[in-house]
């Protein structure tokens, strides 16, 4: 992995806790995968108890106390996009977290969603 | 940050978010046009590979499992308050091909960029899109000292389809990325239209 010759400083090194050791060795959430695309939010209830949740997790229900979809709380959170879908699946089972959009059906948007990115890019 | 504040009971002003995605070989612009355009952000994946280099699921095992970081090319538009578009640049090597799925899943459309020096590079990703049927259109991007190859020349050198639009642009301008974004849109919109007209159901996924 390493090349030898280069010197490889702060973040250039790369993280000093290997990603997925934050997910414990996982690489898939629980249940359903979250699509890049889909708004996540805080539901109501308040973790039982916050001190078994990491910093990570912490972290995204602060981001996602406004609706925010999940590529951004990878942004966000600073985690890789695999990461970050763990630990959404993590607080979901806890029921901390919930989707605010319909599961990704890969037909694309509707056509007044296309019209308002057509003006909103021709506005820019 | 400007998200909407929605309310998920209710559903107003809900977020929406869709995306374009931007294909096209290493070191073909992809990076520069995203920026030149959007809030660049730094998205990170940390992908598991086996020695094909194809995702892994199960999690027994995963130690002996490398895990690679490929830093994806990610711009984001805000339309308005509640739509947002995202620019996802998909990985150029070869052995990232199989997170194209996933990037292109529910993309509102494609943008397939080349380099008239090396135009053979983006056959795969034009197979890919035209395979998917996800609408695209081919943007070639204007390098200082390329040569200058009208659009009909670009399409019969690619084999495109008569209604694929193929333009010309300089990806560090503003301006010319915003008329590519535009072309898209418009193109996605016009096969709608089409379809409405001859009464066909929308294109299922192959």
């Amino acid at each position: 992995m390493s090349a030898p010759k280069d010197t490889w400083l702060d973040r250039e090194a790369g993280p000093v806790v290997r990603p997925y050791a934050v997910t414990r060795g996982r690489t898939r959430p629980q249940g359903d995968d979250f699509d890049l695309m889909a708004v996540v939010t805080v539901t109501a209830q308040a973790p039982l108890d916050p001190r078994r949740l990491s910093p990570e997790h912490l972290r995204i229900l602060q981001v996602c106390a406004v609706p925010t979809p999940v590529v951004d709380v990878a942004v966000d959170v600073a985690v890789p996009l695999g990461v970050a879908r763990v630990l959404l699946g993590d607080l979901r089972d806890e029921g901390l977290i919930t989707l605010v959009t319909e599961p990704e059906t890969g037909k694309g948007p509707e056509e007044g969603v296309l019209r308002e990115v057509l003006n909103g890019l021709r506005a820019l | 940050m400007d998200y909407a504040r929605s309310d998920p009971a209710g559903g107003a002003e809900q977020l929406v978010t869709t995306k374009i995605v931007i294909a096209g070989g290493l070191g073909v612009g992809k990076t520069t046009m995203i920026g030149a355009i959007s809030e660049i952000r730094p998205l990170r994946t940390e992908e598991v590979f086996t020695d094909r280099g194809v995702g892994v699921d199960d999690i027994a095992g995963v130690e002996d499992k490398a895990t690679t970081t490929v830093a994806l090319d990610f711009g984001r538009i805000t339309i308005h308050e509640a739509l947002v578009l995202y620019l996802l640049g998909t990985p150029g090597q070869q052995r990232f091909w199989f997170m194209w799925d996933e990037l292109a899943l529910g993309a509102l459309g494609a943008i397939v960029t080349a380099d008239t020096r090396r135009l053979t590079n983006c056959f795969p990703a034009i197979d890919y899109f035209e395979h998917r049927g996800t609408p695209f259109i081919v943007g070639v991007n204007c390098f200082d000292g390329a040569a200058r190859y009208k659009p009909e020349d670009i399409r019969i050198a690619l084999d495109l389809d008569p209604e694929v639009p193929v333009v010309l642009f300089d990806a560090r301008e503003r301006e010319s990325v915003k008329h590519v974004l535009i072309t898209v849109v418009e193109h996605v919109l016009g096969r709608a239209s089409a379809k409405r007209g001859r009464g066909d159901v929308p294109a299922s996924r192959m």
